[in-house]
């Protein structure tokens, strides 16, 4: 452990696993070997893993260095990462917030909710409940809506009536799933952020 | 970004216009620092002097909604003054091609235009062919039916004084502009355009950005280091979800979504490839059928077989040039049409135009699924203001989604680079990944669709959908590979041997025949054949010292840094600008960037194909026929402008554009009621809607609130002072704002009249924080680009008055 520098150390594992969370306690992240030296003082703190990410809000993709603590998960510390060739450890006003987008935050949605038709309140639900129905509430208007043809007798096998607007927040191969889906749903009211 | 963002510190002279880099791509300024250090110009061109202007070697202000003016000004210099590379241009363009002689263009429209339609028959929009179909040209570019005279006519109409008189930019600034950023032309020196929502964001976007492509064509600033045209996207992964296409339009990989006049798969093929006579055109897009099958295969895994055309039949059809984007099925649904509507992480509630009539649509729903990390606007739009819960009949299902350190996944970034991101954390409560929910939901309509049947449940039944872990979840790596695509069965390719499901290593490996499955072609290559993630990579190697990194992470296409990168160098394969080598022909080989392709250089007339790979004729497009408005940009005013006419010609808006009918859809240009030019933009605390943001203390606290930019000239014409509250108007709607007067903005001097600009963030929203004001989108038109329908957010009309 005592030869290898974090950059490699980083590169053999994809994530500081079993790293700490030190450069928020004023302890200098500069490299691993740091990590036996500072064993008393993490006794002190929690054992964190500290995990390679980018940035969530512009498209500049700023590497982030995320520490989580290892047994609870919740988030710990967020940094711009030294190594990243783009941003070089710097981060902006909203990159340098981004922590507060974590488990942090008191206001994250938490529960299934739910609004009833004419209600004035939400109520909460299970995954399942709300799952199952949401299939329920497509299928039923896919079926009786779906498009075989069009007015000049060519088929179209398309569904106008459900729209989809889907999101640059989500990862590519979440975006790739959606489009998928709601192409064999017969959808083509589709369209994201980048439009918009 | 044909380039990537460290690239920008090759630049000669940085052009930043429709954008505003230092508060909205805040670290990319990085590297714009890093160039000027090297004694790289920076140029800002802003009807607002941001902080972008503040570290600009020159500022010029112009009017919203102008750039075209302001371009087509600078194109007319390039030529008048002979600032053009003339080589790159014979070599790279079709300058030299001769255009067909029914081509024309008179008093603002060009050729075939059909007014009852609002649309153009193209017909004459093509060039001159001999008996074998090959293009006529002329390489010494004197004949005046050659693109580049046609070019020279057309922005001759530019001048400097007429531009000044629509942009409100002094003549002056204009010259020294233009002076600054075609120094460029040459071989020696690059410039670089970086561009954003400033530019998309209006009736003309796509326009606007054609004629800065023809500058850099110009200019020979394209395929080379420190160049080309860069748009600086807005959101994280708005790369990748283009990509992936979650858009009406295409399929994954650009592919067009088919259209009901192509029957089957074969007829879809002969519609969609393009087809070229020219020599050494490696005409890229004929590759199209192999894309398309392996996308089929990815989808429909066994069920799609040659007899039945892949399933091309499940794949919807749009009638031919049907429009499916969102202000046209928020017209549906405003219309009753709409019954149900997904909507996963985006906020229309706030961030469509005339936000009146959006929110109004969202009571008109059924059911509205919303899956996000914070509540906003669009998930309790039913308890929003003036709106009487009891009435509103839409069910509401609010999912609590997972934010992106709790899972894993990839994203591509402005410059094409993919980055894997690891699951750092888990979601709080019952939170979940998009991810998860959309793998839950599909098995869920799967085992319905078994159970009870319904309409045409093929496309469901027959979805690949084998991406679990196992466990119930979803197992992203195992996308992550399908969208790389792997062999469907024992092949040689490339000189190599593949088994049946190793994953395929580059897209040229590709079949039509059934035999590989990719679910986009654009990011084969990115799991290796022994199922290593290259988005992992963390390597810093920089063997052209130029900053590609080309083992750090990995981006499409094919690990390719700089596209057309085979634009920068000579007829020998050697680098035009021997301090920036991007690549290099040794004889036999090419070393530096991945070339666009292997060919040999320009000399080896054999065996050597054209720079521009993605072109059918292998050669960028001056004249480029493709967009609804005409093959050259022309000036026209926004939707809604001061002007009544248009001082270019007698069309005063975008002859093409899409007008709205309903009555809540009013236009109101030149209009005594709201005569102030009002544009909109996003704080550096600020994320799109504010939908995230508001919700982080430390933004909010920073930028608590909705405020209106205005000059001191206005404000002493409207009594308000720093710090009123002001209420701003447009015929749509009204928001209250802090009145905050600058000198960040001045009159314009335009057609001889003094013209008001204000402006105004669209980062709030009543939801949270109390008190922080409404969104700008209460105030903007529904109307969009002719082309992309991408909003005209920034120019319209409102009146600004004391609250």
């Amino acid at each position: 452990m005592s030869k290898i520098t974090r950059r490699e150390f980083m590169a053999a594992t994809g994530m500081l696993a079993g790293g700490l969370a030190l450069s928020s306690l004023g302890v200098p992240l500069g490299a691993v070997q740091a990590y036996a030296g500072e064993l008393s003082k993490a006794e002190r703190v929690k054992m964190a893993q500290t995990f390679i990410s980018t940035c969530d809000f512009c498209s500049v993709s700023c590497g982030l260095l995320i520490s989580s603590d290892a047994k609870t998960k919740k988030v710990i510390n967020i940094e711009g990462d030294p190594e990243h060739p783009i941003n070089e450890g710097a981060l902006c006003a909203k990159g340098a917030s981004i922590f507060q987008e974590s488990t942090n935050n008191p206001d994250r949605l938490k529960k299934v909710l739910y609004r009833a038709p004419y209600s004035t309140k939400w109520e909460t639900k299970t995954w399942d409940w709300a799952l199952d129905t949401i299939a329920k509430r497509i299928k039923a208007v896919r079926d009786k809506d779906f498009m075989t043809t069009n007015a000049k007798g060519q088929v179209v096998n398309r569904l106008e009536s459900i729209a989809h607007i889907g999101s640059s927040k989500m990862d590519n191969e979440e975006c790739w799933l959606v489009s998928a889906m709601l192409r064999s749903l017969g959808l083509v009211n589709i369209d994201h952020q980048a439009r918009v | 970004m044909t380039n990537h963002w460290i690239d920008i510190r090759h630049s000669d002279c940085i052009l930043i216009m429709g954008s505003n880099a230092a508060e909205n791509h805040p670290i990319s300024f990085k590297w714009v620092t890093r160039a000027k250090e090297k004694g790289a110009k920076l140029i800002s061109v802003d009807p607002r002097f941001t902080r972008t202007s503040s570290k600009a070697d020159f500022y010029a202000p112009l009017r919203s909604g102008t750039d075209i003016a302001f371009l087509g000004g600078m194109i007319n210099y390039i030529l008048e003054n002979q600032k053009y590379y003339r080589d790159y241009l014979v070599t790279h363009t079709n300058a030299p091609y001769l255009v067909n002689e029914g081509f024309g263009f008179d008093d603002g429209l060009f050729s075939g235009y059909d007014s009852a339609s609002r649309k153009y028959d193209k017909a004459t929009w093509a060039m001159q062919t001999d008996e074998a179909g090959v293009v006529k040209k002329d390489a010494s570019l004197d004949d005046p039916r050659c693109v580049l005279q046609l070019l020279r006519q057309h922005y001759s109409r530019y001048t400097l004084e007429l531009v000044s008189s629509i942009t409100g930019t002094p003549v002056e600034d204009l010259r020294t502009v233009y002076e600054m950023f075609s120094s460029t032309g040459g071989p020696e020196k690059a410039g670089t355009i970086m561009y954003a929502l400033g530019w998309t964001q209006h009736t003309v976007g796509t326009q606007i950005i054609r004629t800065m492509a023809i500058i850099q064509l110009l200019l020979g600033n394209i395929g080379v280091c420190g160049g080309g045209v860069n748009a600086l996207r807005g959101e994280p992964n708005v790369q990748g979800s283009t990509d992936m296409c979650v858009l009406y339009h295409i399929l994954p990989g650009y592919l067009r979504a088919p259209w009901a006049d192509a029957p089957d798969l074969k007829s879809y093929i002969a519609q969609v490839t393009p087809k070229t006579k020219e020599p050494n055109s490696a005409n890229w897009w004929q590759n199209y059928s192999k894309y398309i099958v392996s996308l089929l295969k990815s989808w429909y895994g066994e069920a799609a077989t040659p007899e039945n055309d892949f399933c091309y039949q499940h794949v919807p059809k749009l009638d031919t040039g049907q429009n499916r984007s969102i202000m046209n099925f928020f017209d549906d649904m405003y219309a009753g049409k709409i019954k149900g509507f997904i909507c996963l992480a985006q906020n229309p509630a706030c961030h469509v135009p005339n936000a009146n009539k959006t929110r109004a649509a969202l009571a008109k729903l059924d059911w509205l699924v919303h899956a996000n990390i914070f509540d906003n606007e669009t998930a309790s739009f039913w308890h929003g203001p003036g709106v009487d819960s009891k009435k509103v009949k839409t069910e509401v299902f609010l999912l609590p989604s997972a934010a992106f350190m709790e899972k894993d996944g990839s994203l591509t970034n402005s410059g094409r680079w993919v980055h894997w991101r690891y699951k750092a954390s888990v979601p709080p409560g019952d939170g979940m990944p998009i991810g998860d929910m959309l793998y839950r939901l599909v098995n869920k309509l799967k085992a319905l669709y078994k159970k009870e049947g319904g309409a045409y449940p093929a496309p469901i039944l027959d979805l690949s959908w084998e991406y679990g872990d196992g466990k119930g979840n979803l197992d992203a790596m195992s996308v992550a590979k399908a969208v790389n695509g792997y062999f469907l069965k024992d092949v040689s390719a490339g000189g190599k041997d593949f088994k049946k499901g190793q994953n395929v290593p580059s897209f040229a490996m590709l079949r039509d025949d059934g035999s590989t499955s990719a679910g986009n072609w654009l990011y084969t290559g990115m799991v290796t054949p022994d199922g290593k993630n290259l988005a992992q990579r963390r390597g810093k190697s920089d063997p052209t010292g130029l900053g590609l990194y080309p083992e750090w992470s990995w981006c499409w296409p094919v690990n390719r840094r700089v596209l057309y990168n085979r634009a920068s160098v000579d007829a020998q394969g050697q680098p035009i600008n021997p301090n920036k080598p991007l690549l290099t022909w040794t004889g036999d080989k090419w070393v530096g960037d991945v070339p666009d392709g292997a060919w040999p250089p320009l000399a080896d007339q054999e065996k050597t194909m054209r720079a521009f790979i993605m072109k059918p004729h292998g050669v960028a497009s001056i004249f480029g026929p493709g967009l609804a408005e005409g093959p050259f940009p022309e000036h026209y005013e926004p939707v809604e402008g001061p002007l009544a006419q248009n001082p270019m010609s007698g069309q005063r808006i975008n002859p093409v554009v899409k007008l709205f009918k309903d009555p809540i859809d009013v236009y109101a240009p030149a209009d005594p009621r709201f005569p102030v030019v009002c544009t909109t933009y996003t704080a550096t605390e600020h994320w799109c809607s504010g939908a995230i943001s508001r919700w982080m203390p430390w933004l909010t606290e920073a930028m608590p609130q909705v405020y209106l930019e205005m000059s001191h000239e206005l404000a002493e014409q409207k009594g308000i002072k720093n710090g009123d509250k002001v209420r701003i108007a447009s015929a749509r709607g009204q928001l209250d704002a802090v009145a905050m007067v600058t000198v960040r903005l001045r009159p314009f001097k335009v057609q001889g009249q003094e013209v008001h600009q204000v402006g105004m963030t669209f980062n709030y929203g009543w939801r949270h924080p109390k008190d922080a004001g409404d969104s700008a989108n209460l105030l903007t038109p529904t109307v969009g680009d002719a082309n992309t329908m991408a909003p005209e957010y920034k120019a319209f009309m409102v009146s600004v008055s004391k609250a």
